[in-house]
């Protein structure tokens, strides 16, 4: 071995850092606790120490950082929602992940390649006009392509599979992409820990003490802690988290599931999805093939895959590329989903004046994890609910102001 | 596969039957204020433990009550509508 080389492997002065410190001791209090230390919440907690300069934070993780929904989506990011209330904040959601890697001063991977949304009918085509009309509208490149665009852009889409569903079209949608999700929570958790926020993995929300319209405490499976202002951010326990708070949320939990292929050479570009097959495939960085994403048809709290899930999954993607066969899988899995009766998040305030609410994101919310946090960060620090959030309000569904994105989401995620 | 005991056809496959997810309390439309309708409507209950819920056996057309475990999603019973304590 050169000499050299050992030499500076047992320096003192070997570069070392550590980007997350170990957990450390609780405090008896914060000014803000968030709970859960998925994306949102660290996003949240990023955003509040460098923006707002609130480094009174501690964020409470009950497993290890980043290990609920962040760790388990499929990572599509795209704003081609419906509602223009959902694409104007998605589109800011995205616009943030062009910049992320230089903010967080780590290489997220946000690969921009464009979203490709298949329809096999008349009807689906009529709604992608809907949708794209929409989006060029408030500023997104959204648009319906024909049979023949389909092809250019991915040449090796089996167009007609024996009539009945056949390729008539597709929604294409260049600001569509992907980004590394582990490196998106890793990353802001990096840049909170450096301002002084406290990250607690292993450390359980058990329940609240609340006196009047305020919670005075979260208690924790290592103590109680005071806090001034409170997050919920806790992914598919959003429901089971906020009614120990007394706050019966609009929710519906339940598992959604994906797997990856072996990794093959580099062959597709873009994102695709068929709204009729409900499967949608993208090829990660590494070569594998990673195909969602379907939901379980009825109500669970568990991440336990099914083979009936997988065998859908395959048999779309298998539709789309025949030529997939063969290929094997390597990984597959579920997380659960906190899904809402529009698929649409709830965000802003609760019916205490200081929990806040970043809930609802079910099979959406990775896309969002900039954008929630930055405007959640706000909120907190403010007082005050921005606009750009007062349409995901939780007394929509007292107002019956529904933000309908089911059509958005049932596809591709 | 997932095996479903249906109350009229017997044990069969999972994927051969739909959820309509937990029973609501029935509401009278005269009486009902509008936080109630939305409470019926968006607020399904999702509480860890065991719901009664309706499922359909989707070949024969036939609703029916199941209880079962939102944790360890395990079919506790299945049983005819009819014989819902507390209910005609
Ligand atoms: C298979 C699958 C595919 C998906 N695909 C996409 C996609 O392609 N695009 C997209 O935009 N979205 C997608 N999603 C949705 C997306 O993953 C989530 O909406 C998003 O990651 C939510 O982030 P979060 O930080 O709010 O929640 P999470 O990442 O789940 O974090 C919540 C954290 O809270 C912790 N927690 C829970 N209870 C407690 C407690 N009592 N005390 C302390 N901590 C607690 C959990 O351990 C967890 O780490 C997908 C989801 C799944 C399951």
């Amino acid at each position: 071995m050169p000499l050299g080389l050992l030499k500076y492997g047992l320096s003192r002065d070997y570069p070392v850092s550590e980007d997350i410190p170990a957990t450390p001791a609780l405090k008896p209090s914060y000014d803000v606790v968030i709970i859960g230390g998925g994306g949102h919440g660290l996003s949240c907690a990023h955003h509040l120490a460098k923006y707002h300069g609130i480094t009174s934070v501690a964020v409470l993780e009950k497993g290890y950082l980043a290990g609920g929904n962040t760790a388990r989506n499929t990572t599509t990011i795209r704003s081609n929602y419906i509602t223009p209330q959902g694409i104007a904040f998605y589109k800011e959601g995205v616009a943030l992940f062009e910049t992320l890697s230089q903010e967080l001063d780590f290489n997220v991977m946000f690969s921009q390649r464009g979203q490709l949304t298949l329809a096999h009918s008349e009807a689906t085509l009529r709604s992608f006009h809907a949708r794209a009309e929409m989006g060029k509208h408030l500023g997104t490149r959204t648009e319906v392509v024909d049979q023949k665009a389909v092809q250019e852009l991915v040449p090796s889409l089996n167009m007609d599979y024996g009539g009945a569903l056949e390729i008539l079209g597709g929604l294409w949608h260049a600001d569509g992409g992907t980004a590394r999700h582990d490196a998106v929570a890793w990353g802001y958790a990096a840049q909170a820990s450096r301002r002084g926020v406290e990250i607690h993995q292993r450390t359980e929300v058990q329940g609240f003490e609340i006196a009047g319209d305020r919670v005075q405490a979260v208690k924790t499976n290592r103590g109680r802690i005071a806090c001034g202002q409170v997050l919920i951010a806790t992914g598919g326990m959003n429901y089971d988290v906020a009614l120990m708070a007394g706050v019966e949320l609009p929710i519906r939990c339940y598992p959604l599931q994906a797997m990856v292929t072996q990794p093959l050479k580099p062959w597709l570009n873009t994102l695709v999805s068929s709204v009729s097959l409900h499967t949608y495939l993208v090829q990660s960085s590494r070569g594998e093939v990673v195909i969602g994403g379907g939901s379980d048809p009825y109500q669970l709290y568990s991440t336990r895959s099914t083979l009936d899930m997988k065998e859908h999954l395959a048999e779309g993607a298998v539709h789309l590329f025949p030529f997939l066969q063969g290929v094997r899988l390597l990984r597959q899995w579920a997380g659960i989903t906190d899904m809402t009766p529009d698929n649409s998040p709830i965000m802003g305030a609760s019916p205490l004046d200081n929990l806040w609410l970043d809930c609802g994101w079910g099979t959406w919310g990775f896309k969002a994890t900039p954008v929630a946090g930055k405007r959640m960060a706000e909120t907190i620090a403010s007082g005050r609910v921005p606009d750009i959030l007062k349409p995901f309000a939780l007394e929509r569904f007292e107002t019956f102001q529904l933000l309908n994105e089911m059509g958005a989401t049932a596809a591709s995620h | 596969m997932k095996i479903m005991t249906c109350p009229m056809n017997g044990p069969r496959n999972i994927d051969e039957f739909q959820s309509f997810g937990p029973v609501r309390d029935e509401l009278d439309p005269e009486q009902t204020a509008d936080a109630d309708w939305s409470r019926h409507l968006f607020r399904a209950e999702n509480r860890k433990g065991v719901v009664v819920e309706w499922w359909r056996h989707v070949p024969s057309n036939y609703f029916f009550l199941a209880e079962r475990d939102l944790v360890s999603n395990e079919i506790i019973r299945t049983f005819d509508a009819s014989q819902r304590s507390g209910q005609s």
